[in-house]
């Protein structure tokens, strides 16, 4: 994996050797196992989501019927018109008329049913699409945490918008081969009643090219699934140099950057050639195919034309169907790899679709209107991973109206208890309670209530300030808004704007300071008006002015609430009523910080060391402190 | 405003947050110019269109071989009844047509092959170049511009947009000429044919050609109105999955669910609208072409009869039509691929045609480096006027050489973060000049300039590789050794060599994830391996514990002795030991002196001094 230098500059020299630079993410991004065009599992799954469109599609399938055979019967007017009318030389004029008002009449139904169906297959591919993306999106927001925090957002935008556009790109231009393929049915039956020896070697030709399609396939498959992955690292190491660009232009990456993803488009570029030479191969081959069943129809034709064993206009009729026949093999054919990746995208859209939602209201989850305010662990062990708890045997009760910090080194488990509390995760063993009941009998919404949380990156969405103040509590009026940012200083800088509390924000709000936005989110958490706050307190420290107003702000956020805060500051850890103290999950001391001070334990310890907060704290200075402390007593 | 805004290219500083082009103006314009692009292919669009020509010659070759067929069956019919020796003349006759029908479906079939082939290789050439472009493009591009555009909306561009843009050059350009050759080719034949019945099958041309450009005209709105919205939808899902946590902390489900229905759904509508009008236009399309076939077979029954023309010439006639049929279907997919390239394209090149603020003068010549001295001389800088930011810095001005350490401190807004910006030429003062050992920054190149000015970043970006490739990001050539002494500096060292994969962990999802203060480290480490002259400490210990702090200053010690350092901080232990502290306020340079010095007298800084350390005096306590 590393390759150096000796150097330490740019070698200048001949051989230069290669850098220690990548774009993009290294391993695949399709780990699902790709290259099936058909997929039973996939389309029962579509089929399912299309249920509700059951009378629509009804109506579809008739008028793909209707279509069809008014399609048929084209080149069969033309044929009975030439042979009723034309071929006789009994001039037969009246018969000519009859039969071009016929054709008139079906081309009239013609139109209405090819119009009803496009439409129709138009809107519910659309509806369909649509109604997946947001089955997909809305499973995403009851998944548990843990699958969320495993996944990047990208790899799940690339799910709700690439796949649901491949399949759209499927639909649109495949799903007008279903009348292709019906058409292709009725061309066999109408060529072999016409003439059963003609018909029967006219499609003596059609077997070959499933013979030569069994040599094409396993071949196109492998430079289309090349072709596939080539893209996904392209654009991978394009949202790399999107996401990451201000690194990129600081650190001057940008020549080596671009080397490399030249080398990445250009094997993209050779990969789409190739799949591109696989898919054309096949035209000549459709066409050779077209020429010599038609070549059959005009001598084998011919010659019966001649016997007298069949008329003229049915050797038309069979040129005109020989034609219609290979266009929807050749656009089917073709279609292939739109297929292929359509199935490919069906497959990892009901993946998202059946993630497993662990964390579920039960049936009989109550909706507490009010709670005391309390909160309580009984021997709670929890983790993330099996065999690796996090929380080991955890017990502690907070009091309604209590500030409780927590503290502790990182990985001690303080934002997996404050999780807890929210029912994020479930608990192996042990349970929580909030107001006096386990948070599994309660529904999520009720804990959403009573629980507010402030995180330590304070996320705002690009929407206005006020929508993002009245967040958590949409019947917010906008002077219980101005009242809240008053509450904890935002009023003045939010005036300062220019558009005021209407001020649209970008991107995770970043036309503001860190402070600026979490005031904000303290704000938010105000207006949601909670019984419980639970604080992860930012430790990127914010300059001195802002922290005065953030502490003061959290002095106004924390009264007449309970609050369990993993906290850095100072002041708040001094403020708290009660500091319990976790190291590698369990609770080594707990009280408040002249208590603690008194024991003079780990938290004396350490306070005396004069870290800014616990969680930088090197682990083995950890180890030295806890020895030093056992080897006092 | 160093900018002349003479140029043609709109700078990027100026664009507006949504980049919307003017629809009315922009579409003709970018299909030119897309069609241009395929046409530097001289060699692939020359072959192409050749083979364009002969498949469509041998196209108009069938119908002719298979009315001739007809008509020699026809005559058989009469004939053999007369004479019983012509009937080995007959079949001899029909087999030879039917071998060169063979051989023109052959033909046609290899030559839309390479047709095909030729078209979508310059689509994927065009794609290729504009990919690299666009790559480009967005590396130089300011960081003003990439604060106001939405990620998900350059992924968008980056990807749909050029697949977009490279479907239409993929099938539609030499398609349209076929269609042409086609059209025109058959339409002479039809004509010499038979005048009559000639234009009445081809009657369904004109309407078609009208119909279908109204269509995409109607197309390409709903296009635009697609696309925007659907960037809107990213935009909401992509903030709600990234925020997850604040969702769940306020069970807003049921808003964030409103929220994504309200956007979706105005997809969906306008969706449906884009499916509605191009259905209407396919349909209506084949419907004009079946009724000219109903006329044509009416018109040419009539004339048969009146002997006019023969059956044969009447089946060639049909023949024809139903090698249209294809085509005809086919306008209407590319009448919609029409409209989504002009759409795509006008995004992308908006994009493309932005002209970055601040770029290499022409003269620009390398840095040349000695000492390193950096001097901001009288230095004035406003963000240009239609950038909504109100920072501005006046009159600063100070010297950073080795051994002279400048801190600059200050609330927040008074301009700090300015000033390391404007050394590593983010963006251009606006008077007084940046110097570094004698040369003004503007009229070095860019890549030299920040080869020899290294900033530390507050919150830096970690890639998806090891931690070997995320430390030596900046100086891909570093040796092993380098790169464990610049993390050992940083204080990191200790804690990657814990790892199980020690550097050649990954970062990220797969990999481990760094808190804060590790990031922090990771971005020192970075700065400091490639042997730059100049480093700027931008808050860049914010996040890491006072302790930890003291470590790295220590290991630095020896690292900042032959360089100029520059620390931005709010946390005054940071700088103190700082050789000249500036004071910064609304922009200006209002203390300035040693720790000492400022300390002397009642000062702002004395008094920031004073508020921060009743906090570690208590804590002391």
């Amino acid at each position: 994996m590393s390759i150096q230098s000796a150097d330490n500059s740019q070698p200048s020299g001949k051989r230069r050797p290669i850098p220690l630079a990548v774009v993009g993410s290294q391993t695949s991004q399709d780990e699902v196992i790709f290259g099936r065009a058909f997929d039973k599992w996939v389309i029962t799954r579509f089929l399912c989501h299309l249920a509700p469109y059951k009378l629509r599609i009804s109506i579809g399938v008739f008028a793909v019927l209707v279509y069809t055979l008014t399609q048929l019967s084209i080149p069969l007017i033309v044929r009975a018109t030439i042979d009723n009318s034309l071929v006789n030389s009994i001039s037969n004029r009246e018969m000519l008329h009859n039969f071009i008002s016929l054709f008139f009449a079906i081309v009239v139904v013609n139109y209405i049913a090819n119009h009803f169906m496009e439409t129709i297959v138009g809107r519910t591919a659309q509806d369909l699409l649509f109604n997946l993306r947001r089955a997909m999106y809305s499973h995403l927001q009851h998944v548990s945490l843990s699958f969320m925090d495993k996944t990047e957002v990208g790899r799940l935008m690339s799910r709700l918008q690439g796949d649901v556009y491949a399949l759209q790109e499927f639909l649109e231009s495949s799903i007008f081969a279903v009348g292709d393929i019906v058409l292709l049915i009725g061309i066999v039956f109408v060529l072999l009643w016409l003439d059963p020896t003609l018909g029967a070697l006219t499609l003596s030709v059609v077997p070959i090219l499933f013979l030569m399609r069994i040599i094409w396939l396993p071949l196109a498959r492998r430079a289309f699934l090349a072709a596939r992955e080539a893209s996904s690292a392209t654009n991978g190491a394009l949202a790399e140099n999107v996401h990451g660009i201000r690194a990129i232009q600081e650190l001057v990456r940008e020549n080596i950057n671009f080397e490399l993803f030249e080398k990445k488009a250009k094997t993209n570029l050779l990969a789409h050639l190739r799949a591109s030479k696989f898919s054309n191969i096949i035209i000549p081959m459709v066409d050779t195919l077209t020429g010599g069943a038609m070549a059959i129809v005009i001598v084998v034709g011919g010659a019966m034309v001649l016997d007298k064993s069949i008329n003229i206009g049915v050797m038309v009729a069979f040129l005109f169907y020989v034609q219609r026949f290979f266009d929807p093999i050749r656009s089917l054919t073709l279609q292939y790899s739109t297929m292929q990746r359509a199935m490919a995208s069906g497959q990892r859209i009901f993946e998202v679709t059946d993630v497993n939602v662990d964390v579920k209201d039960q049936i009989d989850a109550e909706d507490p209107k009010e709670i005391d305010g309390s909160i309580a662990f009984r021997n709670v062990t929890f983790g993330y991973e099996e065999n690796h708890p996090i929380l080991k045997n955890i017990s502690f009760n907070v009091r309604p109206g209590e500030t409780v910090a927590l503290v502790g080194p990182t990985g001690s488990g303080k934002t997996s208890t404050t999780s807890l509390v929210h029912r994020f995760y479930d608990t192996w063993e042990g349970e929580v309670l909030v107001g006096g009941s386990n948070v599994r009998n309660v529904t999520q919404a009720s804990l959403g209530r009573h629980i507010a949380m402030v995180l330590q990156e304070p996320f705002l969405f690009s929407v206005s300030i006020e929508e993002n103040i009245r967040y958590a509590k949409t019947d917010a009026t906008f002077e219980d808004i101005v009242t809240a940012a008053k509450a904890v200083g935002a009023h003045n800088f939010i005036m300062r704007l220019e558009d005021g509390y209407g001020t649209q924000l970008d991107q995770r709000g970043i036309n503001l300071s860190f402070g600026q936005r979490q005031l904000i989110s303290f704000a938010r958490a105000l207006v949601a008006d909670a019984k419980i706050l639970v604080l992860d307190e930012a430790t990127a420290s914010v300059d001195s002015y802002t922290e005065l107003e953030i502490q003061r702000a959290l002095a106004r956020l924390l009264k007449g609430r309970t609050a369990l805060v993993i906290a850095h500051r100072l002041a708040t850890i001094r403020g708290a009523d009660r500091i319990i103290v976790l190291q590698d999950g369990h609770i080594i001391e707990q009280d408040d910080h002249n208590g603690l001070m008194a024991k003079d334990g780990l938290y004396a310890q350490l306070y005396r060391m004069n870290y800014a907060s616990f969680d930088d704290i090197p682990k083995d200075e950890i180890q030295r402190v806890l020895k030093s402390k056992n080897a006092n007593t | 405003m160093t900018n002349t805004r003479a140029s043609v290219q709109p700078v990027d500083i100026e664009a507006d947050a949504n980049y919307r082009i003017d629809v009315s103006k922009a579409d003709t314009a970018v299909l030119y110019r897309i069609t241009k692009m395929a046409f530097r292919y001289k060699t692939r669009m020359t072959v192409g269109i050749c083979a364009t020509i002969i498949a469509a010659a041998f196209q108009l070759c069938i119908p002719q071989y298979l009315g001739q067929a007809v008509d020699q069956a026809r005559g058989l019919l009469t004939e053999v009844a007369v004479e019983g020796g012509m009937r080995q003349l007959a079949e001899e006759a029909l087999l030879s047509t039917g071998l060169l029908l063979l051989a023109a479906a052959v033909g046609r079939g290899l030559f839309t092959m390479i047709q095909n082939y030729q078209g979508e290789a310059v689509g994927q050439l065009i794609g290729y170049r504009l990919r690299l472009d666009y790559y480009r493009k967005l590396q130089q591009l300011s960081f003003s511009w990439h604060d106001r555009v939405h990620s998900g909306d350059l992924m968008t561009r980056g990807i749909l947009d050029i697949e977009g843009l490279r479907h239409w050059v993929d099938t539609g350009i030499l398609r349209m000429i076929l269609l042409t050759f086609l059209i025109g080719g058959g339409a002479v034949i039809l004509i010499l044919n038979d005048l009559e019945l000639g234009l009445t099958a081809l009657s369904f041309v004109p309407i078609v050609a009208l119909r279908s450009s109204i269509a995409r005209l109607k197309l390409r709105d709903a296009w635009m109105a697609l696309q925007d919205q659907m960037s809107h939808l990213t935009k909401v899902m992509e903030e709600n999955l990234g925020g997850i946590r604040v969702v769940r902390a306020f069970a807003a489900q049921t808003y964030e669910m409103s929220r994504f229905d309200k956007s979706s759904g105005k997809a969906l509508a306008i969706a449906i609208r884009r499916v509605r009008l191009f259905v209407h236009s396919t349909t209506q399309m084949s419907f004009v072409y079946f009724l000219a076939m109903v006329a044509t077979l009416w018109v040419g029954g009539e004339k048969v009869l009146a002997g006019a023309v023969t059956l044969g010439q009447l089946t060639e006639t049909l023949t024809f039509m139903l090698i249209l049929r294809m085509p005809v279907r086919q306008i209407g997919w590319m009448i919609n691929s029409i409209a989504r390239a002009s759409t795509c394209g006008g995004r992308l090149f908006n994009v493309l045609d932005l002209r970055p603020s601040v770029a290499n003068a022409p003269s620009a010549k390398p840095l040349e480096t000695r000492d390193g001295v950096v001097r901001f001389e009288n230095v004035d800088f406003r963000y240009p006027t239609w950038v909504d930011d109100e920072r501005t810095l006046s009159n600063i001005t100070f010297e950073a050489r080795p051994g002279k350490m400048i801190g600059i401190v200050g609330p927040p807004g008074a301009g700090k973060t300015t000033i390391a910006q404007l050394l590593g030429r983010y963006y251009d003062v606006s008077d007084g000049r940046i110097t570094i050992d004698g040369q003004d920054i503007r009229e070095i190149t860019l890549g030299s300039l920040r080869d020899v000015v290294s900033i530390v970043q507050q919150e830096p970006f970690l890639f998806t590789a090891s931690l070997n490739h995320n430390v030596a990001y900046g100086a891909p050539w570093a040796a092993r050794p380098d790169i464990e002494h610049s993390a050992q500096t940083a204080q990191l060292h200790n804690y990657i060599q814990e790892l199980p994969e020690s550097y050649d962990t990954l970062v990220g999802e797969r990999g481990v994830s760094l808190s804060g203060g590790q990031r922090q480290r990771l971005s020192i480490a970075r700065a400091i391996l490639p042997d730059a002259k100049v480093i700027v400490f931008d808050d860049s210990t914010a996040s890491v514990d006072a302790a930890t702090e003291r470590q790295i200053r220590k290991a630095l010690d020896e690292f900042v002795a032959d360089r100029s350092v520059i620390i931005v901080a709010h946390r005054l232990t940071s700088l103190m030991h700082a050789d000249e502290i500036l004071f910064l306020e609304g922009g200006k340079i209002v203390e300035r002196g040693s720790h000492e010095q400022l300390m002397a007298t009642d000062t702002r800084y004395r008094q920031l001094y004073e508020l921060q350390s009743r906090a570690s005096s208590e804590n002391v306590a």
